[in-house]
């Protein structure tokens, strides 16, 4: 236990120390600030956009960086679905893998469009190597490109003065790739190739068990996807096990790196904020609330494991190490805790251990942190963004209690900026509930489940808010590989992905349109304790508010029902 | 609308008519501008609906059923009550206008230089009509002096009942309907159009007919209606979800929840905030010509004052005897006493009142003055001959030098210019030509200006004084009186910048003015506040108007515009942390047919599901009527930085909404148990 909390410190510090650097960076760049890289990097930069025919100076209003970033999704969806569809007539398929059905190929086009990377099929059986690398690993690039794109756009938008422009996205796009994911990705797989993940093109190896037994080692560009899987909070395992497997996740070395990449660009995210709207203090205390409710899930999630299930007490069950049903040996609860905290806070989804084994209340946290929109550290560029709106609306709320229009940043809140951000609190609420709730009813939905009683709705409820989350994971139990369910799994991600970017960034524009106020003693303080509290609060309020009945009814009941010694 | 008719929270004027009002606004119509009520009504006639079905079925918690609709109902009428009880304040209010906008004839005249004209109904005026108000007549229409000075009651405007002159030109040549002549006469071109007047305006008003929202208001009940929509989802996927854990709830259970979920108790009091804020501002003797004038005054980043008036009074006093060497300062104050005795002048009287205290004696010693020389425009001094033969004179400097025939000496000229340059006027005093030395006169700053500067730095509000002196002295004046910045030799033109200024840096600003040289400036400001004493152009100008010509008047302006935002921000709060609580009493009472274990979230141990559902579903309404008072007063402000105001008022709204509910619904609980109506 003691060698957990040190472990779960260490983590938190890596995370801390890389995350403040990387994050200047980023401001640097998003800044149109020249950056230490440039000398390697700027003409490349040049030579994309000559290509491209983008003009570097070139702003653009909030509506037509939506515009671009829509239409630029949009193709990548068709390109994607396409390769899915027409997987066993390209090369790069030694297996002979067939094509996918169009509603998987729906599905998954979507999922690593909109950076979910939700998974309804088993990477090894289904996909080839070009649909991997073509299709999947290009969307691994360029959806956590397009997220951090957004995001650095709307933090635009907070210290722009009466300008209609908010960057150009195209510019974003190129910069994000080439100065951020590249640079960070290669230093990854190259770290993950030395660990021994595999990074090849070979077909797969029929190897001889020590039982005698025969096993088909898959074989692939493992390294160099996975680390972006990571860095960009795709979270799509290039195996069916993800990062609990081996060949994804061998050293104890492997598995704090890609914990620590899962985090790093969310958290680099509010340093980087911070430098842009120059003032740190604003950047810190985001991150503040972000880690205080990062630690409070892990807490509450870890200790749930470490006491295990109440029901194996009497049994000749050895419960030392906890709830181990579903974890690998090698992470232990620990690490295993930390992993799943770690992947549903950021809309990650990659796994070291199954989540669907996890204790009922375990669960709560993983779920809730999905649900309240991804916002504890979150996506690339869309945690900070859906952040950014539970910012303004404490602003809002509390905002008038000092007497004053409510202001962030010495921008006015007003009823537009109200207006939007409501549109995009409404997201979550439509797409867990409403979605859960028909499946929850549907025998076509409920068909999909593994198990029956609270657990079953809580298979539903955590499919439902992964999904519109973009965050990928899953209760294993639950089968999400039918038309059903691919369907409108499929339809929540892209709610989740657009209809949270697109009232972000008409915010974006308009803050941007407005004056700055100059802070005085009567403006509304953002950076001290007393507001990390309040956005807490508000976000726990507003969360717990919306998802509590339906987690009463799931993990709540099954919690209660164990300890009480009941079963379904 | 005298300060004296003070209306009281539950007066009887009022508290009577609103509940029949109350009612009135049931209508769908009505209420559909507020989507939380709006919602609320159309559950609460669904669950009356399910109450006679139920009836009719006789099935066994049709009393339960009827019970809830019933609240339901309260819910709404409870909601329309603060609405109509802030409504008739207003009403109360316009009643005791209405009374002096009775009709009056009015004489018209043909020409302005017409002199008898025609008797004409007051209603009947039309802008560009001259009218003759002679003593004893009611000014029919608001109007602009042409011709004639008079002297004119506005005490039914102002309350004030002290005569002041109104006269053709300069900046005191505007006249309100309803107020009387007391002497003289006038000849007045009318400026309102009929029915409005300034006392129309005042009456709609104060009425709550003209009342538009303002923008944090539509913000805010744009931020309400989402937050319904999301409950309406929480609750309307509840059903399936129980359905899948092997259960079912009564359709009026989730209606409870929902009407405890949505923000009901700031829905149902928003408008009533806002009635009650313009309310308070007419209580100051202020008219708003906007709403989006009060919200802007709350938002104010710099105040514009003018010193005369505003920071001093106005009068120059006298401050300081200051003897030339070898004079004995008694002898000068005895010299001043004496000299000033013929002077009526405020500044005359300051000089005896300042001599009286140094030399601590209450008689003014006239016995020894032969005779007195009063100020002529000539001389430019004045003073007074004694008995014993002594002459003495006081005056301005070089009237005083003229008079002693003899150049200043080098003390004299310092002390006359150290005075003047700290903003002071000096005046010499002589005695048969010889002088004996200075009277310090000083624009005396009002006593507590400077600690309500102090408290304006407190909320962020910087003030910046406007003076026609010269730098040096208006920096002393700003250094004494505690203001911010200042604003020396001002000129409009300079003042209309300095606002553009400010507003370029982003910031909000307030002003006052009177004169028609200010109404660009008014214009130009984010609060105007024109004087009632006013030109027409500067009270057209402005977007709010003092009846009592207070320049002071705009710091309780803002403050006023504080307490608006501040109580829809501490209710709103307050209404949302009060959720927690009803989802502990409610839930465990919808799940517990689905799974009984659930029954571990009813932390507040309340008897039976019926029971907690009730008392939620009162809790939530009585609340309602417990938060009009504070919804009608507003919540109490004490002018302080933004940092501590909210760490107080979410202690109070915010941890207080938390807590409360949980005491509320279990004592309702108790209560509605042990009368047994569950």
């Amino acid at each position: 236990m003691a060698a957990d909390i040190l472990q779960f410190i260490i983590y938190a510090a890596l995370v801390t120390l890389l995350a403040w650097p990387v994050g200047l960076y980023m401001a640097q760049l998003y800044s149109g600030h020249r950056t230490v890289l440039a000398p390697v990097l700027a003409p490349v930069e040049r030579m994309t956009n000559r290509l491209l025919c983008v003009r570097e100076n070139h702003g653009q209003r909030w509506t037509q960086y939506a515009l671009a970033c829509l239409a630029f999704n949009m193709a990548g969806w068709v390109i994607l679905y396409a390769i899915l569809r027409l997987q066993h007539l390209l090369p790069l398929n030694p297996e002979g893998l067939p094509a996918l059905s169009p509603d998987l190929a729906f599905n998954t086009a979507v999922s690593f469009v909109t950076n979910t990377n939700w998974q309804a099929y088993g990477g090894e059986t289904t996909m080839s190597y070009l649909s991997q690398m073509a299709g999947l690993t290009v969307q691994n690039f360029v959806s956590a490109a397009t997220g951090i794109a957004v995001g650095a756009a709307v933090i635009r938008g907070f210290f722009a003065r009466e300008t209609k422009e908010i960057g150009n996205f195209w510019v974003d796009l190129t910069r994000t790739l080439l100065y951020v994911l590249l640079p960070l990705s290669i230093v990854t797989t190259l770290f993950l190739v030395w660990q021994g993940v595999p990074q090849n093109l070979l077909a797969y190896v029929q190897a001889t068990t020590l039982e005698g037994g025969s096993q088909l080692l898959a074989q692939g560009p493992a390294a160099s996807q996975i680390a972006i899987k990571q860095l960009g909070t795709n979270g799509g395992g290039f195996f069916n096990a993800n990062s609990a497997v081996p060949y994804e996740n061998p050293t104890p070395l492997t598995n704090i790196v890609q914990m620590v990449a899962i985090l790093l660009i969310p958290a680099a995210f509010c340093f980087m904020f911070g430098k842009m709207v120059k003032d740190s203090r604003q950047g810190v205390a985001i991150f503040a609330a972000m880690g205080i409710l990062f630690v409070a899930a892990l807490a509450f999630t870890y200790s749930a494991e470490v006491s295990g299930n109440a029901l194996y007490d009497d049994l000749p069950i050895d419960q030392t190490a906890g709830n181990m049903e579903g974890k690998e040996v090698r992470f232990g609860t620990g690490n295993s805790a930390l992993w799943a905290v770690a992947t549903t806070a950021a809309s990650n989804g990659s796994v070291n251990s199954m989540h669907d084994s996890f204790t009922p209340l375990g669960g709560i946290a993983l779920m809730l942190q999905m649900q309240i929109g991804e916002i504890i550290f979150g996506g690339v560029g869309s945690g900070f963004y859906g952040m950014l709106a539970f910012v303004l609306l404490t602003v809002f709320i509390a905002g008038l209690m000092v007497g004053r229009t409510p202001e962030y940043l010495g921008k006015k809140i007003e009823a537009k900026e109200v207006k939007l951000s409501v549109i995009a609190f409404l997201v979550m609420p439509l797409g867990v509930l409403v979605f859960g709730a028909a499946s929850a009813v549907l025998p076509v939905g409920v068909a999909s489940l593994q198990d029956a009683g609270p657990h079953g709705l809580s298979e539903i409820i955590y499919a439902y808010s992964s999904a519109t989350g973009n965050n990928g994971s899953a209760y294993a139990g639950f089968g999400a590989g039918v038309p059903y369910h691919n369907t409108m799994q499929g339809i929540a991600m892209l709610l989740g992905r657009y209809a949270f970017i697109i009232p972000m960034l008409a915010i974006a524009g308009s803050l941007a349109a407005k004056k700055t106020v100059p802070a005085s003693e009567g403006t509304f303080p953002t950076h001290t304790p007393l507001f990390v509290t309040l956005l807490i609060a508000v976000i726990l309020i507003i969360g717990g508010l919306t998802f509590f009945p339906v987690l009463a009814l799931g993990p709540i009941a099954e919690h209660l029902a164990m300890t009480a010694g009941e079963t379904f | 609308m005298k300060r004296s008719s003070e209306i009281g929270l539950f007066d009887k004027r009022v508290i009577g008519p609103a509940f029949g009002a109350a009612l009135a606004k049931f209508d769908p119509r009505v209420l559909a501008k507020n989507p939380v009520m709006f919602v609320t009504e159309i559950v609460a006639a669904l669950s009356t609906l399910l109450f006679i079905r139920d009836l009719m079925t006789g099935a066994e918690n049709a009393a339960l059923v009827g019970q809830i609709a019933a609240w339901l109902w309260f819910t709404v009428y409870f909601a329309n009550l603060a609405e109509a009880v802030a409504e008739g304040r207003g009403k109360a209010r316009a009643d005791t206008l209405r009374a002096t906008q009775t009709e009056t004839k009015a004489k018209r005249l043909k020409t302005a230089d017409d002199r008898t004209g025609e008797t004409v109904s007051s209603h009947k005026l039309k802008p560009g009509d001259i009218v003759l108000v002679e003593t004893g007549d009611i000014v029919p229409s608001d109007g602009e002096v042409i011709e004639g000075v008079a002297s004119v009651d506005e005490s039914a405007i102002t309350g004030e009942s002290a005569p002041v002159i109104r006269e053709s030109g300069g900046d005191r040549s505007s006249v309100t309907g309803g107020t009387r002549v007391v002497s003289d006469w006038l000849k007045v071109e009318v400026t309102a159009k009929p029915g409005e007047s300034f006392l129309d305006r005042m009456i709609s008003m104060v009425e709550g007919a003209e009342r538009q929202k303002t923008p944090n208001e539509i913000a805010l009940n744009i931020l309400l209606a989402g937050m319904t929509i999301i409950f309406v989802v929480v609750v309307a996927t509840l059903q399936p979800f129980i359905m899948y854990s092997g259960a079912a709830v009564p359709i009026v259970f989730l209606i409870a929840l929902l009407v405890t979920l949505i923000p009901t108790t700031i829905g149902g009091l928003l408008s009533a905030i806002g009635i009650a804020g313009m309310d308070r501002l007419v209580k100051a003797n202020v008219v708003a010509k906007s709403g989006r004038a009060v919200e802007a005054a709350g938002d104010v980043d710099t105040l514009l004052l003018d010193k005369t008036g505003t920071i001093t009074f106005g009068a120059r006093m006298a401050d300081a005897f200051e003897p030339i060497s070898g004079i004995d300062p008694k002898d000068l104050a005895e010299a001043a006493l004496l000299a000033s005795l013929a002077d009526d002048t405020p500044e005359g009287k300051s000089v005896v009142d300042l001599a009286r205290k140094q030399l601590g004696r209450s008689h003014d010693g006239s016995d020894l003055v032969a005779e007195t020389i009063p100020f002529s425009a000539q001389t430019r001094l004045s003073g007074a001959d004694l008995k014993d033969g002594r002459k003495l004179r006081k005056g301005a400097s070089d009237a005083i030098l003229k008079w002693c025939e003899t150049e200043p000496t080098s003390q004299i000229t310092g002390l006359v210019e150290a005075i003047a340059k700290s903003g002071g006027t000096p005046l010499l005093v002589a005695r048969d030509k010889k002088v004996l030395g200075v009277i310090h006169l000083k624009d005396i700053i009002k006593p507590d200006i400077r600690e309500r500067f102090a408290e304006l730095r407190r909320m962020g509000v910087r003030t910046v004084m406007i003076t026609g002196d010269n730098p040096l002295t208006a920096a002393a004046i700003a250094a004494e009186a505690g203001v911010d910045d200042f604003l020396a030799e001002a000129t409009p033109e300079r003042k209309l910048e300095l606002i553009r200024e400010e507003q370029a840096a982003g910031k909000l600003v307030a002003m006052c003015g009177d004169g028609s040289n200010d109404a660009p400036a008014l214009a130009q400001a984010d609060v105007g506040v024109a004087m009632n004493t006013g030109t027409p152009a500067a009270k057209e100008a402005g977007n709010l108007i003092d009846l009592d010509s207070d320049p002071t008047k705009l710091i309780e302006i803002v403050l006023v515009g504080k307490q608006l935002l501040i109580s829809r921000g501490a209710l709103t709060t307050f209404s949302i942390a009060n959720d927690v609580a009803k989802y502990f009493a409610i839930l465990p009472a919808l799940f517990v047919a689905a799974y009984p274990s659930l029954n571990a979230l009813n932390v507040m141990g309340l008897e039976s599901p019926a029971s907690a559902i009730l008392s939620a579903v009162i809790f939530n309404a009585l609340v309602i009527i417990a938060l009009i008072p504070l919804a009608l007063k507003g919540v109490a402000y004490a002018p302080s930085s933004a940092a501590s105001l909210l760490r107080r008022n979410l202690l109070i709204y915010g941890l207080g909404g938390l807590i409360v509910p949980f005491a509320g619904i279990k004592l309702i609980d108790v209560v509605i148990n042990a009368i047994a109506i569950v």
